[in-house]
C-alpha cells in the first residue's frame, strides 16, 4: 500500500502570490495513498529539506512529490535529501507548480484548483515509481581534439599536462589555425605567431598528445567514455618520418602559382609546400590536385631532388581507429569573402579585401613582408576605408547575428595603417562599436585620439571604382545623415565570421547539433556553455560561435577541465532513465534500430545452453541511450519502455486527470 | 450589437497604421543609414531616408506630423535602391507611397511639395479623360495648375517636329470603364 | 510565327517612337508577330502610385485582364517603368487576398493574374536573339555603356535580371552585336525618372552623374531599355550639361536601334532621327568603321 508524502514550496512569492499553497497541501491530503501533506515557504531549504526526510522516515513513506520549481532547478536537491532519508531517490517526482502554474496565471481560484491537479498527477505517478540505481560505464581516459587552432591547442595542451592522452586531428597541413595568420593581437598588439608557435611547438613536443595533421574526421561511434573514432589521414605524399624539411622539394617545384590559402590567396605557394614557415610539422605535402605527377602522371622532379628518399607518390589514405574517452570539437570559423558583396562590387575590385587579406598584407610573415601593399598594383595606400558589419547583422544576406570580432579588429587594422602610414588617411564606418571587454573600449578610444582615425557612424552603400581610386559611398548619420564621399586606395571588409563549410558534416558525424547558421549548439547558452547535447562531447572557440582568442582559450581551457573532470573518474555514473526491452515479447522487427538518433540499439541474440538461436531482439546500450523515447513510441510489439517515464506510469498521470475535480474542494 | 467605444484614441501612431495597412514595421530599422547613403536624393531631402523612419519610430504626434509635412517624402523618385541594400530588408518605398497618400489626405503637404502633387493630379486627370497618356494635354493641365507657364517651352517644338508630340489625345474605347475604375479608387481612398 | 503580346505603353506612341519602331523592325526579322492588347490604357505610372494604392493596381491590372482575355501568357512591355506597374499589379493581385477580391470589381473584368509581363531584355533573350544571331553582321566598333537604371533591376521580387548592382544581360547583347560593352560604375543608378518635368534640376544633377562617368570611361554611346531614363538622358541635356564642365554629346540609344544597326537595317527606319542629341557622329563612326572591318 503506498504511503506518499506531498510537500507544497512556496517558493517565496513565486509560487504563493498566485496559488494558496497550504490549499494545495489541505487538497492533497485528501488524495488516496497521501499519508503526509504540509506546504513550507523554501523546501529547497535545509529546514525545508529536514521536513522531507523526517517525514519519510517518520511516515514510513513509499514516495515523495515535491510540489515546486521546475526539476531542472531541483530534482537533484530533492532526490539527494530522499535518498539521504533512506529511501531510493527515483521514489521522488517533482510537480512543477512555478513555471507550469503560478507564473503564467492570475491569483484566482482556478489557479489553486490547477496545481492541486498537477500534484495529483504526480501522486499516482509516483505510486508506479521503481526503485532504480545508477549506470556505471568504464571511461578510456584519452581525448580527441579536432581542430589545430588556438582553441584545440590550448584544450589539448591543458589535457595532456592533467596527465591525460590526447590525439590531435587538423585537417591542414599544419596547426595553428587562423591565430598563425594574424598580424598583431588586441588588445596589447601583440604579435600573433609570436605567442602561438611556442605552444604549436609544444603541442607537437609533448609526450601525451598525438598529432595527425592533414586528416580529417572519417566517423564517430560510440559513447561517452567509449568513443570509437576513425580518422582520415590524407595521403601526405611525403614520407614525414625520412623528411628532413630541407626545402629542395619546394624550390625545384615547377609549378609554384597556386593561390597560397594562409596568405588569404594574396600570394602563391608550390604544389610541394608547407603552409608557412613556422609550420608544425615544418615538412611539406604535395597538393594532389595541383601537381603535374599526380594530375598528367609526368614531372617527379620533387622526388629526384629528394636527399632522403621521402617523396612517396604512392602514398595512399590511410583510416586509423582509436579509441578516446571525450571528444573536443575546435574547428574554429570561416569569414565570408568580399565577392559575398554585390554593392561592394562582387569581388571584382582587387583593393576591396576581407580582414584576413588585411592581416596578411600586414603581418611581417606575409607576402609583401609586412609592408602594406595594395594588391591590384602594389602601390603602398595613401587612404584605407574600413568598413565593419560587413555581411555581419544584415539579415538580408542572411547573417543576422554579430561576429563579435570585427569592431576589434577594425580598430586593431585602422591602427596598425596609421602606425605604418602616419600621414595615411584612416576611416571606419561602423554601426555600433561593440568593445566589451578588458582594455578593449581603451583601445579602441586609442586609435581614435592618438592615432586619428576618423570613425564615421553610417553603413556604405556602395564602392565604386574611378581613375584608380574607389570611391566609398556612407552617409555620416550623426552629422545629420550627410552625404560621404570618400576617395580610398583600399578598402578592407570586416566580413562576417561564419561556421565552417564542412562544420554541418562534422557536426552529424559527432551526433551534435548546430544551430540554424552551422554553429554548434552548447548544452545551456549560460550554464553549460562549453558542453554539447551530446554526453562527452565538449566545445572550444569559434565552432560554437564567433569568438576572440582571449574568449578561444578561456573556453578550451573550460573544455579542457570538463574533460579531465571526466577522466578523474574510473567509472561513469548516467541516471538510469534510459530504455529497457521486454525480451519475451520483442520480435526482432528492429524498427526501434533504425529510428534512434543515438544510435544506441543493437541486436542480441538470445540462445539455449546448447547455443541453438531462439531469436534476435533488441539491445539497449546503456551508455548511449538518452532516454528519448523514440524506440518506445515506435516498438509495434509495446516491448520497449523507458525506466522512470514507464507507459504504466504515463497512463496513471493521464486517468488522474480524466477524474478530476473528485478531490478538489476549491 | 457593436457595444465598444466610439471614441478613438487622439491620434494613433502612423507606425501603427503602417504596420496594420501595408505590412512594414517600421521598428526594423536600425539606423544604420544605408538607405541615405545610397539614395540618389538624401542630400536634397530635409529627411533621409532613415531620419524618416527614426521621426516614425519615435510615435509621438509630433514627429508623426513631420514627416507628413517633409518635402523628402515628395522627393522620393521611388527607385528601390533604399530597399534593395537595406540589411533590414524594411521596403521604405511601400512607406512612402503610404505617407504620400496620407499626407495628402490629412492635408499636411509642403507647400513645396504642391507643384509634385500638381502634376501627378494633371497626369491622372489625363488618363482619367481618354485612358492614355496625352503630353500635350498633361503639360496644359500642369501650367495651368502651376502657372509655370514658361517651363519647357523649348522642348515642346522640337519635339512636335521630331513626331514625338500628338495635339489631339487619343481616347481609347474603354474611357467610360477607364472613368469608373477612377471613381471607384478616389471614393475608396476618401471613406479609408 | 510566335506570338507575343505587345502593351506599346503611352511612351512607345508618343515621346519613344524610335523604340518602337526598333522594336517592331527587330521582331520582323526574328519573325514574331507582337500582338498589341485591344484598347490598352496607361500603367499609371508614378503618378498612381504616389496618390493612390488602388488606382496603382487597378489601372495596370485592366491590361493584364484584356491579355488574359486574348488569350496571352506573356506580354512584352518595352517600357521599364510600365513593365513595373504591370508586374508589380500582377504580383499583388497574386499575393494579396484584398486585391484578388476587389480588383475584378473596380476593372469590372475577370482577372487571375496568368498573362505575365516581360521586360525588353527577356523578350530579346527568350525569343529574338537566337532567330536573328546569324544576321548580325555588321560589326560595331564602339564602346557602349549600358545603362540599366532602377525599374530593371529593382525591387527584387519583380527584377528578372542577375546580379542586380553590376547586370551584365545588356552587355552580352551589345558584345553578341558586335560592339564593345564597358565596365563603369553608374549603371544601376537612378536618372531622376518622375521628377523629369516638376524637378528638372534634380534630374539634370542625377543625369550628369551618369553621362559623366560613361564619357569619362570613353564610351560612345549609351545604351537604355527604357522611355524614362531615354528622355531624361536625351531630351534634358541642355539641363544636364548646365551641371557639367563640357558638353556631353554621348548619344543614349535604345538597345533594339543597336541591334536593329547590327542587323543593317538603314538608322532612319530605326527612328535615329528622333533622338534630340545628334546621332550623325556615332552613326558616320560605326559607318566608317563598318567599312574599314
Amino acid at each position: 500500500m503506498a504511503r506518499i508524502g506531498v510537500f507544497v514550496c512556496h517558493c517565496g512569492e513565486n509560487i504563493s502570490s498566485t496559488v494558496d499553497c497550504a490549499k494545495v497541501a489541505e487538497i492533497a491530503s485528501n488524495y488516496p495513498g497521501v499519508v503526509y501533506s504540509i506546504d513550507y515557504k523554501y523546501m529547497c531549504s535545509d529546514p525545508g529539506q529536514n521536513l522531507i526526510k523526517e517525514a519519510i522516515q517518520k511516515h514510513k513513506l513509499t514516495g515523495v512529490v515535491v510540489a515546486a520549481c521546475s526539476p531542472r532547478m531541483h530534482e537533484p536537491t530533492f532526490r539527494k535529501a530522499t535518498a539521504e532519508a533512506g529511501l531510493n531517490p527515483f521514489l521522488c517526482e517533482m510537480a512543477n507548480l512555478r513555471e507550469h502554474c503560478s507564473w503564467v496565471h492570475f491569483r484566482e481560484d482556478s489557479t489553486t484548483e490547477k496545481a492541486a491537479e498537477l500534484v495529483r498527477v504526480l501522486v499516482e505517478k509516483v505510486k508506479h515509481n521503481e526503485e532504480l540505481f545508477p549506470i556505471k560505464v568504464p571511461i578510456t581516459k584519452t581525448a580527441l581534439v579536432i581542430g589545430g587552432g588556438i582553441g584545440g591547442i590550448q584544450a589539448a595542451l591543458d589535457i595532456a599536462n592533467s596527465g591525460h592522452k590526447v590525439i590531435m586531428v587538423e585537417k591542414n597541413p599544419s596547426i595553428g589555425g587562423k591565430m598563425a595568420q594574424l598580424s598583431e593581437t588586441f588588445p596589447t598588439l601583440d604579435c600573433s605567431q609570436c605567442i602561438l608557435t611556442p605552444r604549436m611547438v609544444e603541442v607537437a613536443q609533448h609526450p601525451n598528445i598525438t598529432l595527425y595533421t592533414y586528416a580529417e574526421i572519417e566517423s564517430v561511434d560510440g559513447f561517452i567514455g567509449n568513443f570509437k573514432v576513425t580518422i582520415r589521414q590524407k595521403a601526405k605524399s611525403v614520407d614525414h618520418k625520412a623528411c628532413t624539411g630541407c626545402g629542395l622539394c619546394i624550390e625545384k617545384c615547377p609549378i609554384k602559382k597556386i593561390p597560397d590559402e594562409f596568405n588569404a590567396g594574396l600570394g602563391n605557394r608550390a604544389a610541394i609546400y608547407v603552409p608557412f614557415p613556422q609550420a608544425v610539422p615544418n615538412k611539406p605535402v604535395i597538393d594532389r590536385n595541383n601537381c603535374t605527377y599526380f594530375l598528367k602522371g609526368k614531372c617527379g622532379l620533387c622526388k629526384k631532388v629528394c636527399p632522403a628518399d621521402a617523396i612517396h607518390y604512392e602514398q595512399e589514405d590511410e583510416l586509423i581507429k582509436v579509441d578516446v574517452g571525450a571528444i573536443v570539437a575546435a574547428t574554429g570559423f570561416d569569414i565570408k569573402h568580399s565577392d559575398f558583396f554585390p554593392e561592394y562590387g562582387y569581388g571584382k575590385y582587387a583593393d576591396v579585401i576581407d580582414g584576413l587579406q588585411f592581416e596578411r598584407l600586414a603581418s611581417a610573415s606575409g607576402p609583401t613582408l609586412g609592408v602594406l601593399k595594395r594588391p591590384s598594383d602594389g602601390k603602398e595606400p595613401e587612404s584605407i576605408v574600413f568598413i565593419a558589419c560587413a555581411g555581419s547583422r544584415d539579415p538580408a544576406k542572411g547573417i543576422p547575428y554579430c561576429s563579435k570580432i570585427c569592431c576589434m579588429y577594425t580598430a586593431k587594422h585602422a591602427m596598425l595603417f596609421k602606425h605604418k602610414n602616419h600621414h595615411g588617411k584612416a576611416t571606419v564606418f561602423y554601426m555600433d562599436i561593440r568593445a566589451g571587454g578588458k582594455m578593449y573600449d581603451e583601445f579602441v578610444r586609442r586609435a581614435i585620439e592618438e592615432d586619428d582615425v576618423n570613425y564615421i557612424r553610417g553603413r556604405v552603400s556602395r564602392i565604386y571604382e574611378k581613375n584608380g581610386k574607389l570611391i566609398v559611398c556612407g552617409v555620416d548619420t550623426l552629422l545629420n545623415s550627410r552625404p560621404v564621399e570618400i576617395e580610398a586606395d583600399m578598402v578592407v571588409l570586416a566580413t562576417a565570421a561564419i561556421a565552417n563549410s564542412d562544420s554541418e558534416e562534422l557536426a552529424q558525424k559527432l551526433h551534435i547539433s548546430y544551430d540554424p547558421y552551422h554553429f554548434f549548439s552548447e548544452a545551456h547558452p549560460k550554464l553549460r556553455p562549453v558542453e554539447t547535447n551530446t554526453a562527452g562531447i565538449m566545445l572550444a572557440g569559434a565552432c560554437q560561435a564567433p569568438k576572440d582568442i582571449p574568449d578561444t582559450v578561456s573556453q578550451a581551457s573550460g573544455t579542457a577541465a570538463k574533460v579531465v573532470a571526466l577522466f578523474s573518474q574510473d567509472e561513469l555514473t548516467r541516471e538510469p532513465l534510459i530504455a529497457y526491452v521486454n525480451n519475451n515479447t520483442c520480435v526482432g522487427c528492429f524498427l526501434c534500430q533504425s529510428v534512434c538518433p543515438y544510435l544506441a540499439i543493437e541486436k542480441e541474440e538470445i540462445r539455449r545452453r546448447d547455443g541453438t538461436l531462439v531469436k534476435t531482439v533488441a539491445k539497449i546500450n546503456p551508455g548511449l541511450c538518452q532516454g528519448c523515447g523514440t524506440c518506445v513510441a515506435l516498438c509495434r510489439s509495446k516491448s520497449i519502455d523507458i525506466h522512470g517515464y514507464t507507459n504504466r506510469q504515463i497512463y496513471a498521470e493521464v486517468s488522474a486527470l480524466f477524474n478530476r475535480r473528485e478531490y478538489a474542494g476549491v | 450589437m457593436e457595444t465598444k467605444s466610439k471614441i478613438e484614441p487622439l491620434a494613433q501612431p502612423l507606425k501603427e497604421k503602417i504596420l496594420n495597412e501595408i505590412n512594414e514595421l517600421v521598428m526594423k530599422c536600425y539606423q544604420c543609414g544605408k538607405c541615405a547613403a545610397g539614395c540618389p536624393l538624401s542630400g536634397e531631402m530635409d529627411y533621409t531616408p532613415n531620419q524618416i523612419l527614426r521621426l516614425l519610430q519615435i510615435g509621438d504626434p509630433l514627429c508623426d506630423d513631420e514627416v507628413l509635412r517633409s518635402m523628402g517624402i515628395w522627393l522620393c523618385l521611388t527607385c528601390d535602391t533604399c530597399h534593395s541594400r537595406c540589411p533590414q530588408e524594411v521596403d521604405f518605398p511601400h512607406i512612402m507611397d503610404f505617407l504620400r497618400s496620407e499626407s495628402i489626405k490629412r492635408r499636411k503637404v509642403h507647400p513645396k511639395a504642391k507643384e509634385i502633387i500638381a502634376f501627378h493630379r494633371s497626369f491622372l486627370e489625363s488618363i482619367e479623360k481618354t485612358g492614355r497618356l496625352h503630353e500635350v494635354g498633361l503639360i496644359a493641365s500642369y501650367k495651368l495648375k502651376t502657372f509655370n507657364l514658361l517651363q519647357d517651352v523649348d522642348l515642346a517644338p522640337k519635339m512636335f517636329v521630331k513626331g514625338k508630340l500628338e495635339i489631339f489625345p487619343h481616347r481609347i474605347k474603354g474611357k467610360e470603364a477607364i472613368a469608373r475604375i477612377f471613381e471607384k479608387a478616389m471614393k475608396e481612398a476618401e471613406n479609408d | 510565327m510566335t506570338k507575343i503580346g505587345y502593351f506599346p505603353g503611352c511612351s512607345l506612341n508618343g515621346t519613344a517612337k524610335e523604340y518602337d519602331l526598333s522594336l517592331q523592325a527587330i521582331a520582323r526579322i526574328a519573325d514574331i508577330e507582337l500582338v498589341e492588347l485591344d484598347d490598352w490604357n496607361c500603367c499609371g505610372a508614378t503618378a498612381a502610385h504616389s496618390l493612390n494604392s488602388t488606382l496603382a493596381v487597378a489601372l495596370p491590372a485592366r491590361n493584364l485582364a484584356i491579355a488574359e482575355k486574348m488569350g496571352l501568357d506573356e506580354i512584352l512591355v518595352p517600357c521599364a517603368a510600365c513593365f513595373s506597374r504591370l508586374a508589380q499589379a500582377r504580383y499583388e493581385i497574386k499575393s494579396d487576398e484584398k486585391y484578388r477580391t476587389k480588383i475584378p470589381q473596380l476593372i469590372e473584368m475577370e482577372i487571375k493574374g496568368t498573362a505575365n509581363p516581360i521586360t525588353v531584355l527577356d523578350f530579346l533573350n527568350k525569343y529574338a536573339l537566337d532567330k536573328i544571331k546569324d544576321k548580325l553582321y555588321n560589326k560595331l566598333n564602339a564602346k557602349f555603356a549600358c545603362y540599366y537604371g532602377c525599374l530593371l533591376t529593382r525591387p527584387e521580387h519583380l527584377s528578372t535580371i542577375e546580379r542586380r548592382e553590376d547586370p551584365l544581360v545588356m552587355e552580352k547583347i551589345i558584345y553578341l552585336s558586335g560592339g564593345m560593352p564597358i565596365d563603369w560604375a553608374f549603371k544601376v543608378e537612378c536618372c531622376g525618372a518622375g521628377l523629369s518635368v516638376v524637378r528638372t534640376d534634380i534630374v539634370g544633377k542625377l543625369c550628369a552623374k551618369i553621362l559623366d562617368d560613361a564619357q569619362s570611361r570613353g564610351a560612345d554611346a549609351i545604351i537604355v531599355a527604357c522611355p524614362m531614363c531615354h528622355s531624361n538622358l536625351d531630351m534634358r541635356r541642355n539641363e544636364i550639361n548646365k551641371n557639367l564642365s563640357t558638353d556631353n554629346e554621348i548619344p543614349v540609344v535604345y538597345i533594339t536601334q543597336i541591334i536593329g544597326l547590327a542587323l543593317g537595317i538603314d538608322p532612319k527606319k530605326l527612328g535615329f532621327d528622333k533622338h534630340f542629341v545628334p546621332t550623325d557622329k556615332f552613326l558616320h563612326k560605326l559607318q566608317k568603321q563598318t567599312v574599314e572591318v
